[in-house]
């Protein structure tokens, strides 16, 4: 991977107004060159409307969108330095596989053997060199998405924009095609632009990711950053699994703080960003796996937060499986993951158990309206 | 097939056989049958070709017919180039309420007889008619102006009737135009004209097939429009068919006209279906 | 191109223009109609003489108003007769091919579909003379062997019917068609599952599905008859439908008589196509 100096796209400032609605809200951004970047957010965030606007298909209210740095604002859609993988991909049913893969370069005036010469190259690239005369229908879904890449790839554009371009494919190709997207894009060493509302795919794939929110970026990171430190309520609800309480802040501590639940549970979690006075409302955000299981108090060393409770449902799914713990005190319900070793294998419904985790492990925000 | 089935089957199959048999196969054969008929005597006939011979021989009859096929084809080539731009306007750029309320301006007028449509024509065009005046206050003329008894009035007449049969058809077949599938052409460096030529058109062709196929059949078989808005000397081919009829009462060289132009209009209608690869089924149902 | 495509201003007047000018085109020649209804002169043709109701309402000579002249109330009537039963009988038959080709498969089915097409590809007046030329057959047939004169076999309203009949069964099996082939089937065994019988399962449940497309081959079958010439002429015998009553009147000369009718056969059947489009919305 080469990084150089000027980045591949650098949004800046980027707005769009619908009305009254702001479907993008001065969002600034860079994406290096040769990186793969995803932006992740629930539909109608506001995501595909940035994607558009870098397509051309969109003219943006304000704000500035640059290709290797110069401005592309200018520039009607079909001459910018990038492509895009659609939704649905938008494969052109009336042309041929190998018709489809040469469309862009036929545009570009080049002679039929040099158009042929490529389009096997691209269709060899892609592992499918024996399909150029076959009929778009006639593929499966991964052969068509893999097509719809080629498209774009033979016209070596600056950005590849691909819009959630697994939706429409079932769960394993889905995640068969997540290891391959991450392949192709090596391979071709091209920057590619992701969006998509799946975070299983924005976390696997990306080297960024931006997390949208109402028009925002929430928070701009890699997988872990998102994951292990969160800026945002928003993104620690978002992203990954989490157990979430809110309360009021009874006792503030060098970035730590302690808050009781209306229902009575007294936690401790530490704060990102600036604490607000004791006495307001937090939000607490706990992943499951963070949650040590133990079958007596003993077993959790000394955790700054235990509680105690019964099992009321076991949720078997192989690694990731996990049980529900009625608390005791309240009743509040928590989800903890069971851990590898197998130790609690042979949990059931209605066995008792405690539950343990450090502060550190538990991220607080004050409470907004997310 | 059970029993009940079976019941079911042939009860729903018997109206069908019926209606076409009765009415569509036996009528046209014996039509056909009518048109080898030569009449030696009163009451007495032979089996010969003369019908056909009289219309192949007679300058006047070939000339109609051939008139009559390439007027109808012309204004079916008018009618898709008028329309073309209109039911892609309907069908991708207008939204919401703007292209339903144009979609039904376009249906409106031809739930109305066509007998109103031409006589509007003719208010229209005639002599003393809304143009002619209109011309002579614009002083673009210094007297009334015919503008109806000729081949332009009839052409008019016959693309306006046709209007709707290729609208209809091109508007559903461009709504099934994914907007995304133009917008990748765009993406990929296509313009205006290339991703209408390799991406629009060849989308649309089912519709441009039908709906060519439909307004050609109608102009073919137009007996209102060229009359009306022609006058006596429009020589159009079912006006011939028409006065061997009901006018001289030679109904054997009525039916061999009126095979011939049946014959004309199952060529072209073909041949166009071949030409594109579509088929009867697929174009019309 | 699309909306999301940017374009030139200029081009997009120009585009918005041409549209504007194909609804003036289509508007023209209906508006002219309708107006010269209203005009208190012999002609349908300029000068305007100023307004009046008289070609509507008027009873003294010259001057007699659509609803005082009693060939074309005849006429009219004789058109909605037919249009009734032309529209009854062809949507029944529609109905019974739409299920027929949806519901069933057989050997020739293929062939069946595209022959029940053909009337669409032939000339009306074809239809016309090949129905004339065979009736007339059996007729003289009837004549022949047992000296029976089948007045329903002679030009006439029997005729009239079975022709138009002809092709637009053909437009309402399409119509039907096309709505049954996308009721889903499962809700017909789920009604089977819940104890329905075969044919009370369509009763009660495809049959209401279907009520907007059969309502909508109805209007259009109605319609169409209505305003069918080309077929009509050929087959009409002493009681003339409106269009071929008009077209009569039409070659003598036309007097804003002709434009009264005219104007209330599109109020007639605008407001019957908004009713089926309004209805069929509603569903």
């Amino acid at each position: 991977m080469t990084l150089d100096a000027t980045p591949d796209l650098t949004c800046t400032d980027l707005t769009k107004r619908f009305g009254d609605v702001r479907a993008v809200d001065n969002v600034s951004f860079t994406v290096p060159a040769g990186s793969f970047f995803s932006i992740l957010g629930p539909s109608g965030c506001g995501k595909t409307t940035i994607m558009r606007m870098i397509a051309g298909f969109l003219e943006p209210t304000s704000g500035d969108i640059s290709i290797k740095g110069r401005s592309v604002l200018n520039v009607p859609p079909n001459k910018r330095p990038v492509n895009m993988v659609f939704q649905h991909l938008a494969l052109f049913p009336m042309m041929n596989i190998a018709e489809n893969i040469g469309y862009g370069l036929r545009r570009r005036g080049m002679g039929k053997s040099e158009i042929t010469t490529k389009v096997g190259d691209a269709l060899e690239r892609i592992g499918l060199p024996d399909i150029g005369t076959r009929k778009v229908d006639e593929l499966s879904g991964g052969q068509k998405q893999r097509v719809a890449i080629a498209r774009c790839m033979v016209l070596e554009p600056d950005v590849l924009l691909l819009d959630e371009p697994l939706g429409a494919l079932d769960l394993k190709l889905r995640e068969h095609m997540k290891v391959e997207l991450k392949a192709l894009q090596a391979a071709f060493d091209t920057t590619f632009v992701y969006i998509t509302h799946d975070q299983s795919e924005a976390l696997v794939m990306s080297d960024q990711i931006a997390v949208m929110n109402q028009g925002v970026f929430e928070q701009v990171g890699t997988a872990r950053d998102l994951y292990y430190r969160p800026d945002t309520a928003f993104v620690a609800g978002f992203v990954g699994e989490a157990n979430r309480w809110r309360g009021a802040i009874t006792r503030i501590q060098s970035g730590e703080i302690e808050m009781q639940t209306p229902e009575g549970l007294t936690l401790r979690g530490t704060m990102t960003g600036t604490a607000p006075a004791i006495g307001q409302q937090a939000d607490m955000f706990l992943r499951p796996e963070a949650i040590n299981l133990a079958a007596d108090t003993d077993g959790l060393g000394g955790a700054q937060n235990v509680l105690s409770g019964v099992v009321t449902s076991l949720l078997f799914n192989g690694a990731a499986s996990r049980i529900i713990v009625r608390e005791a005190q309240t009743g509040a319900d928590i989800e903890v993951t069971l851990p590898q070793s197998g130790a609690f294998a042979s949990l059931s419904k209605g066995d008792g158990v405690h539950l343990g985790w450090q502060a550190a492990q538990a991220n607080c925000f004050a409470a907004g309206e997310a | 097939m059970r029993d009940g089935t079976r019941l079911g089957f042939i009860l729903l199959l018997t109206p069908l056989v019926l209606w076409l048999t009765l009415l569509i196969f036996i009528p046209h054969v014996d039509m056909f049958l009518v048109s080898l008929r030569e009449r030696v005597g009163v009451g007495q006939y032979d089996t010969s070709l003369a019908n056909y011979h009289t219309f192949l021989t007679e300058p006047l009859y070939l000339w109609t017919f051939l008139r009559t096929a390439v007027m109808s084809v012309v204004a079916t080539v008018i009618t898709l180039l008028i329309a073309f731009p209109v039911s892609y306007y309907i069908a991708k750029i207008a939204k919401g309420r703007l292209q339903s309320t144009l979609f039904l301006m376009c249906l409106i007028p031809f739930y109305v007889s066509e007998l109103v449509r031409t006589f509007g024509w003719m208010i229209l065009l005639r002599e003393t008619g809304i143009v002619s005046n209109l011309l002579q206050w614009a002083g673009l003329a210094d007297q009334p102006v015919e503008m109806l008894y000729n081949d332009a009035a009839i052409m008019i007449g016959l693309v306006y009737t046709s209007m709707l049969f290729m609208v209809v058809p091109l508007v559903t077949t461009l709504e099934s135009l994914d907007d995304a599938v133009i917008e990748a052409g765009y993406d990929l460096g296509g313009n205006a004209w290339s991703v209408t030529r390799e991406i629009v058109i060849p989308h649309a062709a089912p519709g441009i097939v039908s709906g060519s196929i439909v307004v050609f059949m109608l102009s073919l078989g137009n007996y209102l429009t060229p009359t009306m808005l022609g006058g006596k000397d429009s020589l159009w081919f079912t006006e011939l068919i028409y006065s061997q009829f009901i006018v001289r009462f030679n109904w054997e060289l009525g039916a061999a006209f009126g095979f011939m132009l049946l014959f004309l209009s199952s060529i072209i209608v073909w041949g166009m279906l071949k030409l594109t690869g579509q088929t009867l089924e697929k174009t019309m149902g | 191109m699309i909306p999301s495509i940017p374009q030139s201003r200029s081009l997009r007047a120009l585009y918005g223009a041409y549209i504007a000018l194909f609804f003036l085109y289509l508007a023209l020649p209906l508006s002219v109609v309708a107006g010269f209804a209203f005009n208190d002169s012999q002609f349908p043709s300029l000068p305007w003489e100023g307004f009046t109701w008289d070609w509507f309402f008027g009873d003294t000579r010259p001057k007699i108003g659509v609803f005082h002249e009693r060939p074309i109330l005849r006429a009219i009537g004789t058109s909605a007769f037919i249009a009734l039963m032309v529209s009854i009988l062809s949507v029944a038959v529609g109905l019974s091919n739409a299920f027929l080709f949806n519901r069933y498969d057989f050997r020739g089915k293929g062939v069946l579909y595209v022959l029940m097409l053909l009337p669409l590809v032939i000339p009306g007046i074809v239809l016309g003379i090949s129905i004339l030329v065979f009736s007339s057959t059996v007729a003289n047939a009837a004549w022949d062997a047992a000296q029976i004169d089948i007045e329903a076999l002679r030009p006439g309203l029997v005729l009239v019917i079975l022709g138009q009949f002809s092709f637009i069964t053909t437009i309402a099996t399409l119509v039907i068609s096309a709505r049954l082939q996308k009721f889903d089937r499962t809700l017909e065994e789920a009604a089977l599952n819940l104890g329905a019988g075969r044919l009370t399962a369509v009763r009660t449940i495809t049959l209401p599905y279907l009520m907007p497309a059969v309502i909508g081959a109805v209007v259009v079958a109605f319609l169409m008859s209505f305003e069918n010439f080309n077929t009509t002429l050929m087959l009409v015998g002493s009681d003339a439908p409106l269009t071929v009553a008009m077209f009569d009147r039409l070659k003598e000369g036309s007097t804003p008589l002709l434009n009264a009718v005219s104007l209330l056969l599109m109020l007639g059947s605008s407001l019957l196509a908004l009713a089926m489009i309004a209805f069929q919305r509603k569903k």
